[in-house]
Order: C-alpha cells, then structure tokens, then sequence
C-alpha cells in the first residue's frame, strides 16, 4: 500500500503546480492548488466477531483562483486530464460572480516557506501489519475490557484504524510543498449493566502517529472498562453552584473554545466574545495558551499552513493577556495584522483557521492534589451536547462525571448541565493541573473552576 | 431525466455489474451491493455585502460492500474504471472465506416514488439568480434594524445522482437535489451583542426561494433573533414545566427516542430502548412516526442507499413503542420490516438506519391553552441542535430562543440554555399536544457515527411535566 502511494506522489506533486500554471493560462492573477491522497484502513470486532472491515484510497484536487480581486475555488475527485481542466475552467467562470474583494489574494511571496527536517508527522509502519493483525488488535482491546468485571456485558466493539496521506500545496509564487502524515489509532467501549438492567458506556482511545507509540490495546480496554464501570448507579445531583473540577478530555473541550473564540474569522466579523480585546487581560494570571505547529510528531504539527506559510509557535494569552489572534492571510488583513500561519485548508472553498497544537502551560498540582482541595464539588468527566454562544461567551452543556465529598470521589453523576460564561469561566481558574498530555492537537491539564451552575433536580 | 446515467457517463453494462457483483461474493458472502454515486455540489455565500467566494466540486465513487453473517467488508474507488471497481468488489470480499456460495440474482427495477423535481431542481438555476439571493437575505437583514452589525448569507446546493445494485437483485437509480439557503447575524447595541441564525430549504426547485422560502423570510427571522437576545435575560436553572414550540423543535424527538430506535443499536441490545417494543414509552398523547415519502422534504428519498423505497414508519402509536427504524442488515439478522432507513453519507461509507423526517402527529389542545397552563416555567421555540448516549439514554438539545412563562403568560426572553432529559421516559411525561404540527423548515443535519445526512424533524406544540433546563439563574 505504501509502495502505491508513493508511485501516486510524484504524479500529485507535478499536478498541483500544473494546475496552478494552466490557471494562470486560462487567465487567473493569482491561484493555488490542492492535491491530496489517502488511504484507511478500520475494523471492528464486536463480542469476539470482526463486524466490519473497510479498506480504501482516494485522491482528489481542489484549486482556487483570483481574477484581479474576484476569488472562486473547485474540487474534483477526477483527476483524468478531462477531470483537471473541468475543474479550472469552472474556477475562473465562477470567479466572474464573485465580488470585487480589496483584501483577497494569495500570501505575499516573502511570507510563503516551510519547516526544513523530518517532523516526524509520518511512519510506514502504521501500514505494516497484516489484516489478521490488525483485527487482533482491535479484538484484544475488547477482550481486554471485558475481562475486567462480570458486570461489562456488553459492547460496542474494540477497533483499529490505520491511515496514511499526503498533501501537496503550489501557488502562482511559485510555492510548492508538500508532507505526508500517518495514524493508527486502538479504541474500547465496553457496555455496563447492574442489577435492574440499567446501561453505561464508555470508551478509551490511543491514537498516534506509529505503532511504536500506540498503548497497548491491554490497557485502552482496561481503563475503557474502569471508566464504564465508574458510571453504574450514576444519579442526578441538585441544583446548586459549586467548585467544578475538570479532567483532562473536558478541559480539552473548554479549551475548544477559546480556540474558536480567537479564530480570527471571528475576531474580524465580531462573532467573538474576545474581539477587541487584544492586548487586555480578559482572564485570570494563571493561565497561558500557546499555538505550537512546530512540535516533532505533534498531532497538530505541519511544515506550512494551508497557504504555504511557515507553521510557528504563537504564545495566545499570557499571564491572563491577550497577546494574539490566530490568522491566516486574509483575517491578518482585515485586521492590519500578520498572518501567524494558521490557515487551514480542506479542498474546497476559502481558507479557515486551524490549530497547530494548542495547548494550556500546565501549572503544579496533580489531578488527585486538586479533587482533594474540594469539599462539595463535581468532577466532569464527559459533556453531552454542544451548548455555546461565541458571542456573548455563554455556555451551557449536558455533562456526567462524579461527585466530589471532603476531596475524595464519591458517586456518578449524570443527566445535569452546567453552565456559566467562558469570559468568567477562564478568568476563575482557581487551578491548573500538571497533567498535560497529547492524545489531539488540543490539550488542557486538569482545570478548577469557580462560580458555575450545575442544573440537575 | 437522464435515466441510465452511469451507463452512458461511465459504460457500464447489467453485465458488468452483475460480474462485480460476482466478484464481491466470490469468497463466500452472503450478500453484495454497489453504490454508485456522482454529486455535483454549488456554494456561494454573501459576507460583509460581498460575495467574497464561491465554490464547486464534483465528486464521484463507487463502494463495495459484502455482508456475511453479521460481518461487514468495504472498499471503495474513486475511479470507476472496471478493473477499479472489481479491485475494491476483491477487497472487500475478503471479509468471507470460502468458496462463493451465494448467486447473484438478474437485477431487476422496482417500481418508485418521485417525491421531488430531477428537472429545475434548485442546482439547475443560474449562478446569477443564486448570487441575487444572498445579497437580497443581505440587504432585508441590515434593513430589519439598524443594531444589525454583521450579515451572512449562504446558498448551498447539490444533486446527488445513485445507482444502486445489489446481489438480491436490487437495481435502483435516483436523482437526488437538495439545496437550502442560511443567515447568520450579528446585533450589537452598546457593550451588547447577540446573535440570530435562519435557514431552511429542501429537495425542492430553485423556485420556492422566490416565493415559501425567500431570502427577506430567513433574513428577517435572524435578525429578529438577534434584537430579540440583546436584552436576553439568564435562563433559570433546574426542572421546571417545559413548552416546546412548533417546528424545529421537534429535535427533542430526534434525540430523546430517534437514536434509540434505529435497529443497529436495538440489534446490538445497546439502546436503552432495547427490548421495549410494545411496552409503553410515551404517554398516550403521542404518535410519532419517521417519514421519508413527504414531497421535496429535506429527510425524503425516494429510495434509500441500499435501494429500498422509503416508508412512513410508526415508531410509536398513542404511547406504545411500535417499530424500529430498519436497514436491510438489521431486517435481516432481527427478522423486522425492512423500513428503507438504510443510509450513508456518501460512496466512502458503509450504510447502517438512520432517520429521515420524524415527527410527532398533532394532537387537539390550542397552542394558547397550552402556554395558559403553565404557572412557572419555560417556552422553547428555537433550538441549535442537541446530542443523545444512545445507551444510557441522556439527551440534551440546545434552545437558542426561549421565554419564561409567568402566570401562563409568555415574558422574558432568555438566554441560550441547554435542556437535558432521559429518552425513555421524558415523552411520558408530556401532559399536551397541540392541533398546530409544523415540520422544520429543512435545514438539519444529522451525524452518527462520523457520518452526516440531511433529516427532517418536527412537532406541534408540546407540554413536558418535567425537565431539567440548564441556565444559570435561579429556578423557575
């Protein structure tokens, strides 16, 4: 498989620039092209039995082309020669009802680059094992769960999945890039059941960029099973305002958010509660973000953004200040700044904004140290629902998780919401965890947050 | 209507398919199919008063499945060139071992619906008359009200053309449109901003945005929304009698009991509905049945993507749990109705059921009886979507506009909250049902398992005794 992509790459990485050079043929100022390829493979195995099994490649191409300031884009999944030139000549016939656009257009030539090195973003081996292997793995992460206790029943299945890419970047500055990025991924969800038939689920998850990082499908089923079984007899809690305490996936998922909230297509159309706010101290001394495209092997990390610009590391907030946005070419304009090369790009459409690796400075005590300091107070394990304003910052999702008493875990929670402002939220950190670990391109240590609203009886 | 398509475009023969299909069952399955699929999509939206972009793509595939006992194998192409498409037909055969065993049977084609154009389908109009669109929503949204900041409008269309062949014989073609139109605003007075969003459409010709759905219509109805949430109060927090609105907020069925009644889940005994067929699930106010036949809906089809007709499915008759919502795997290995629920979100993708339109049927009770009701508590018009664990049965739904009631009377807008319950009993908890059904107006999106498809829901007014509403203010 890998033999075949790499065959496959030299094609893509002459189609690009061949795109872009027949755009600005056809008649286009400016233009950039897309090429990307992939290959995945899945399974699942359920109670013992592989349940499916998917193995496939694609490739497909976009371009996006400006005619003086009227911008349009195109994508394709055929790439014959017919494929190809359909796709540009539907690009600059479409940019003819676009508007004119002061602030369109490709990044200037000075800004476009890479990282030079291996980044380690891809491993062969991801694609070494056989199919038998493959749903072995998958086969005993859900072994492994179930073996736990007599009470796990049932499943949704153990899996593995394994993918390779490769993506090609060229633009009319004569930019061309290009990387390829692997995954392979273990996962778990037990089902619980206890006496009168009531059922729990839960998952675990280890994914990386070679097997040689993957956990052992062992101890994904093993915690996948502990953190199922922690829910059984789960209740609802009253309705009251308490110290909440928040482990590493939700504070992840809160974190989500800032990053959404200084995207700068945001910023740029005041959709955000953080516009404007650059360079005030909206949030508490403690906390500190940094956007990081540049770690080796990071889930986040890139050697260009979506338009050609060098990946680098953006310190966001800092001590509680506002210190950056994260732009790409065309919110940078808008809002007289730099690009910080964040534009993200799918195969279709403008260029948003992404992530490099984002994360929260972890500050000392450990996630035990913090649920200690608690005397009443709910840890949220899990959010159900996807309950935010980005205007206004108000914030409201269904969680679950575990009631804390005199700082020690006590009971399951579940069917509540809690509920506040992201603006206050992160300005009443009362603690940072040093539990900072990658399993995305986000991550957040252990949070303690004040003043929040739990609704539950 | 270009009947043959995937012949003409891509010469193909019964024969071929038939030997692909021989092919995917050559190591023993029990049973194969092909999806063909070639979409054609169009994207354009207005922002700042300027069409800053515009954008098309085509993209065609073809996935090969093969069932065998409960197993599954996929792969699919990208290039329909035939030997392609028996490299993936191999692939994906080899989730059986064995000899073949099971003969593909002549294909032959159903009788189907036409529940919508495949002629001036929304896709079919002029790129211009579709940028007129956007700026008309533009300019009604800045003239609502002068706090109007920021204005965005999109117009979004596809037409999705399927053939569908299966080793049961199953040969089925459709042309599939859907296109919808949305507005998103933004309205700051002072220190204050709110936003307001609108959208709708459906399987239906470009026509119905010039005169059911205009641009002024969804314009009008975020920019409402917006000034509407600029003096928003807290919303309480706690149970409280909730009343839903008509239409969209029909999310709630969706969430509460539709997850939980699609078969997989049912088959697999992990939806907190297994086992319930018969019993009691709603109180007796509520009938509630998944419809994929309603002409031009966003949910419809005429057939689904494994080439079954769609039905219009009781899930549950006066209160009593009456069906599931089946593919053909589940119909199989569960010994149900085939319902025609199988459906994916594209040729990379293995079918499994899924929803289509949802909806509660009306009841008798005036909607203004129904607010009169209620002494304290909360009336919830618009929603932003929601989320369920199908398993443990927890759903929540995230209402974007919503009032309090006081003394039966509505008051205080509030701001957004979101509404949390348990599927299996929150609809026996509901005590009224209006005479005033409204489905959505065809702008949901529905996402399982990484997949995404288009669905309809709605409700006509409703009392829920009971529910946990997620504000931060004081109880209600």
């Amino acid at each position: 498989m890998a033999t075949t992509l790499r065959t496959v790459g030299a094609e893509l990485r002459e189609l690009a620039p061949a795109v872009v050079r027949r755009a600005t043929e056809l008649g286009a100022t400016a233009a950039e092209a897309v090429a990307s390829e992939g290959s995945e493979f899945s399974t699942v195995v359920r109670l013992g039995e592989v349940e499916t099994l998917k193995e496939s490649g694609s490739r497909a191409l976009g371009v996006r082309v400006f005619v003086g300031q009227h911008a349009a884009s195109t994508s394709t999944s055929d790439l014959s020669p017919e494929g190809v030139e359909q796709l540009v000549r539907a690009a600059i016939e479409l940019a003819k009802i676009t508007s004119e656009d002061p602030m369109g257009g490709i990044p200037a030539a000075e800004q476009l680059g890479q990282l030079e090195g291996d980044l380690g973003l891809y491993y062969d081996d991801v694609y070494s094992l056989s199919n038998e292997e493959r749903i072995a793995q998958a086969r005993r992460a859900e072994k492994a769960a179930l073996a736990v206790d007599s009470r796990l029943t049932n499943s949704d299945g153990g899996t593995f999945d394994a993918s390779i890419g490769r993506k090609v970047l060229a633009n009319s500055h004569g930019f061309t890039g290009e990387y390829r990025s692997s995954y392979c991924s273990i996962s778990a969800v037990p089902i619980a059941s206890d006496e009168a038939g009531n059922m729990q689920r839960d998952y675990w998850y280890s994914v990386a960029r070679t097997l040689a990082k993957l956990e052992s499908p062992e101890e994904v089923g093993r915690i996948a099973a502990e953190r199922t079984l922690r829910r059984l007899g789960a209740r609802k809690v009253k309705t009251q305002k308490v110290p909440i305490v928040f482990d590493r996936q939700t504070a992840g998922a809160l974190l989500d958010h800032i990053f959404d909230a200084v995207n700068g297509d945001a910023i740029y159309r005041h959709a955000s509660f953080l516009a404007g706010k650059l360079g005030e101290k909206p949030f508490g001394g403690n906390l500190t973000v940094i956007d990081d495209g540049t770690i080796a092997g990071g889930f986040g990390t890139r050697p260009f953004d979506g338009e050609g610009v060098p990946t680098r590391r953006t310190t966001v907030i800092e001590n509680g200040e506002l210190k950056s946005y994260l732009l790409n070419t065309y919110t940078a304009k808008k809002l007289g700044l730099a690009t910080t090369g964040n534009a993200s790009r799918g195969l279709a459409g403008t260029p948003g904004i992404g992530n490099g690796n984002f994360y929260v400075q972890p500050g000392e005590k450990s996630q035990e140290e913090i649920i200690r300091g608690v005397k009443q107070g709910l840890l949220v394990t899990e959010f159900l629902g996807f309950g935010v304003n980005l205007v206004t910052g108000d914030f409201s999702r269904g969680a679950s998780g575990m009631w804390i008493e005199n700082g020690e875990l006590a009971y399951p929670v579940e069917e509540i919401t809690v509920a506040g402002n992201l603006g206050e939220m992160f300005s009443n950190l009362a603690e940072i965890g040093n539990d900072l670990i990658w399993r995305g391109a986000v991550a957040c240590p252990t949070l303690r947050i004040e003043g929040m609203t739990i609704a539950g009886e | 209507m270009d009947k043959r398509f995937f012949f003409e475009k891509y010469g193909l023969s019964e024969r071929e398919l038939e030997k692909y299909l021989s092919a995917a069952l050559s190591a023993g399955g029990d049973y194969a199919d092909l999806y063909f699929e070639y979409l054609t999509s169009t994207a354009l939206s207005v922002d700042e008063s300027m069409v800053k972009s515009a954008s098309q793509g085509i993209s065609a595939g073809c996935g090969v499945r093969v069932v065998t006992g409960e197993r599954t194998g996929y792969a699919y192409t990208d290039d329909l060139a035939p030997e392609k498409i028996l490299h993936a037909a191999r692939t994906a055969a080899l989730i059986a071992s064995g000899p073949a065993k099971t003969p593909v049977v002549s294909l032959k084609e159903n009788a189907r619906p036409s529940l919508y154009p495949v002629t001036n389908a929304a896709s079919d109009a002029e790129l211009a008359e579709k940028v007129k669109l956007v700026f008309r929503a533009d300019k009604a949204a800045r003239a609502y009200d002068s706090r109007i900041k920021e204005v965005r409008a999109a117009y979004a269309d596809e037409l999705r053309r399927i053939l569908v062949i299966g080793s049961d014989g199953t040969f089925a073609e459709d042309v599939q449109p859907l296109s919808r139109m949305s507005v998103f605003v933004i309205a700051r007075d002072g220190e204050l901003s709110a936003k307001g969003t609108s959208g709708g459409g459906g399987r239906n010709k470009f026509e119905i945005f010039l005169t059911e759905k205009t641009p002024e219509h969804f314009a009008t109805e975020a920019a409402r929304q917006a000034i509407l949430q600029l003096n928003a109060v807290s919303c309480p927090a706690g149970e409280m009698e909730v009343v839903l609105g008509p239409g969209w907020p029909g999310v709630l069925l969706h969430e509460a009991i539709g997850h939980g009644l699609e078969a997989d889940f049912n088959r697999k005994k992990t939806s907190a509905f297994s086992g319930l067929l018969g019993k009691r699930v709603a109180s007796d106010k509520c009938t509630v049945v998944d419809n994929g036949t309603l002409n031009e809906r966003r949910g419809s089809l005429n057939v689904d993507d494994e080439g079954n007709n769609t039905n219009n499915t009781m899930l549950i008759e006066n209160g009593i749990l009456r069906g599931y919502m089946a593919d053909k795997l589940s119909a199989r290995l569960m010994g149900l109705p085939n319902t025609g629920n199988g459906r994916r979100e594209s040729y990379e993708h293995i079918p499994m059921p899924r929803m289509t339109n949802t909806y509660m049927l009306a009841g008798e009770e005036m909607p203004e009886d129904i607010i009169k009701s209620v002494k304290r508590g909360l009336y919830a018009v618009n929603f932003a979507g929601g989320q369920v664990d199908i398993t443990n049965g927890k759903f929540v739904f995230a209402a974007s506009e919503a009032y309090l009631i006081e003394d039966g009377k509505i008051t205080a807008p509030v701001k957004d909250a979101t509404l949390i319950g348990n599927g299996p009993d929150v609809l026996t908890r509901v005590s009224m049902v209006g005479n005033d059904l409204k489905l959505d107006e065809g702008i949901g999106t529905c996402g399982k398992d990484g997949q995404s498809v288009p669905v309809g829901v709605g409700i006509p007014t409703l009392k829920i005794d009971r529910m946990t509403v997620g504000g931060t203010g004081s109880a209600a």
